[in-house]
């Protein structure tokens, strides 16, 4: 017999009802991108994939992709290996001073990307990196970090410190314990983290309007303008594709995470 | 022991530099300009007192913010209490729909609601076609599509704090209750809810914070015709060149912001709002 305590049946409905109206929206662009018609709408007489062969066959969707692609990559990069030390030097540390600036780390999460975005838009114009790769990366580089911080924080609290302890009482060195004793425990939250700060980037919309405009023109910026501008089916397959994308993303860090927990 | 530590300061040296030269130091120059242009002194503070637009962006934002949260925060603790007392196997998918909105790009979801709820969009057809209403209904750019857009995007940021403090419940204080004849409502009323206070409040502090400066939701569905202090932001800055007065608007949503969470890290510790990291 059951003995737990359940949810009666209206909390159970009214749970249905919530997880739907989660997913709805986000289920719902696909059949949208496989309409035949030339609006958004649902399918009327047949599916097509001529949607898709738009996005695909155009060279400003695959030029858009391709741009945020590397500002990801390079700003996922930036982020892992700042946060990550970050992490373990505050960590390490452990005292008031440290913890002041694990809050610090955090800011980017706090603070509207709005307000960063009008300071970044004026600070840049004096460094000559409006519209430049660099400077997108650098800001979704600096934004990046509390993603890795959280998640290599959390994976060092589970690190026994005696371990450290041990490899530096046997005579290794800072780099070798770094390397051989502290960061393959903590992989899996490294990993976990990169895998954030990579989302965060490519998603990233706020501060490339105000800090980009031709040269560098990432995917959310050219799915804002065609929000904006003409809503047609094209985007419902870009969301599609989008949609994708993220949930294997999603997957592989649970995956990460099921095999660490094992 | 002094030299030792000094190879671990080095390590934060590196994430310390970038976020003081770009982060820190963009937004410092915000709070700056906010008192310096178009002329030195407390003038663009002064609009907040005396400015009947910039005071109505204010209310608007507000009255949104509260909406939204109080929405996010029932139906978050719906959802968080079904999958706190769901079985092992169960709360796995449930923790899924969770999770996969909230990583799903806000722009995605943004205009998957524009599908939805626009004047030929598919809610409005499916209601036409079934006969319940004649003409479309005004579902999107207004207050209303907003509110349903920006309560969509805040929902898995509630479950997460309430999901958090609900599992620390014992399981055994609710089997307790109930063998002592408690009714399932007072079971709830009087053990459970009492007991995820913590979490409701992190939940509610959290989402009230992420409403306050949010941008492309209302932007998109707001459809330009409802204005939330972000958008109002940068339509100050890119569009009207008042670095003043945008700069002083974004100033108080900082301030608003960081008192927030000074009051609430009194009452509840900010560790549940941000995670262990915090």
């Amino acid at each position: 017999m059951d003995h737990a305590h359940r949810p009666g049946p209206w909390i159970s409905a009214a749970a249905w009802a919530v997880a739907i109206y989660l997913l709805v929206p986000i289920t719902i662009v696909i059949p949208v991108s496989l309409t035949d018609q030339r609006f958004l709408s649902l399918p009327q007489e047949a599916l097509s994939l001529r949607h898709y062969a738009t996005v695909l066959g155009s060279p400003e969707w695959l030029n858009s992709i391709w741009q945020s692609f590397l500002i990801a990559v390079a700003s996922t990069a930036i982020a892992v290996v700042a946060g990550t030390l970050c992490a373990i030097g505050c960590w390490r540390l452990s005292r008031k001073s440290t913890e002041l600036i694990r809050a610090l780390m955090l800011l980017p999460i706090i603070i509207p990307s709005i307000v960063y975005a009008i300071g970044l838009y004026r600070y840049f114009a004096n460094l000559d990196l409006l519209d430049r790769f660099l400077g997108v990366a650098l800001a979704h580089g600096v934004t990046g970090i509390p993603y890795v911080v959280i998640t290599v924080s959390t994976a060092l609290a589970a690190f026994d410190p005696r371990l450290e302890q041990a490899a530096r009482g046997m005579g290794a060195s800072l780099s070798q314990t770094l390397r051989w004793v502290i960061l393959p425990r903590i992989a899996p939250g490294i990993v976990s983290g990169a895998i954030f700060a990579f989302i965060h980037s490519w998603d990233e919309l706020v501060i490339v309007l105000f800090i980009a405009s031709r040269d560098v023109f990432t995917l959310p910026r050219r799915i804002w303008d065609g929000i904006n501008e003409n809503l047609d089916p094209a985007m419902a397959a870009v969301a599609v594709l989008l949609v994708v994308f993220t949930l294997l993303l999603l997957l592989l860090d649970l995956a990460l995470r099921k095999r660490r927990d094992a | 022991m002094r030299r030792q530590d000094a190879g671990w300061w080095l390590l934060i040296l590196p994430a310390f530099l970038l976020m003081t030269a770009f982060y820190v130091a963009p937004i410092a120059q915000v709070l700056a300009i906010s008192f310096t242009e178009p002329s030195p002194g407390l003038g663009n503070y002064e609009r907040l007192f005396t400015s009947e637009s910039v005071q109505r962006v204010i209310l608007t934002t507000l009255r949104i913010c509260v909406i939204t949260t109080s929405l996010a925060l029932l139906l978050g603790y719906i959802l968080a209490y079904k999958i706190a007392l769901a079985s092992e196997a169960a709360r796995q998918w449930w923790i899924l729909a969770v999770l996969v909105p909230l990583w799903i790009s806000v722009l995605v979801r943004a205009f998957a609601w524009v599908t939805l709820l626009r004047r030929q969009g598919l809610v409005n057809n499916a209601l036409m076609e079934a006969g319940v209403i004649s003409e479309p209904l005004q579902l999107v750019w207004n207050e209303f599509g907003i509110i349903v857009g920006m309560v969509h995007y805040m929902v898995p940021y509630a479950v997460l704090p309430l999901l958090a403090s609900m599992r620390e419940i014992d399981p055994r204080l609710l089997a307790a209750a109930r063998g002592l004849g408690a009714s399932r409502l007072t079971i709830f009323g009087r053990v459970f809810l009492p007991l995820s206070m913590p979490g409701l409040i992190a939940a509610g502090v959290l989402v009230f914070i992420f409403s306050l400066g949010f941008y492309i939701t209302p932007a998109i569905l707001g459809g330009g015709k409802t204005l939330m202090v972000a958008e109002w932001i940068g339509l100050q800055i890119l569009d009207l060149i008042r670095w003043g007065l945008g700069t002083m608007m974004a100033t108080v949503l900082v301030v608003a912001i960081l008192a927030t969470l000074a009051i609430f890290s009194r009452v509840v510790d900010l560790r549940r709002v941000f995670g262990s990291g915090a």
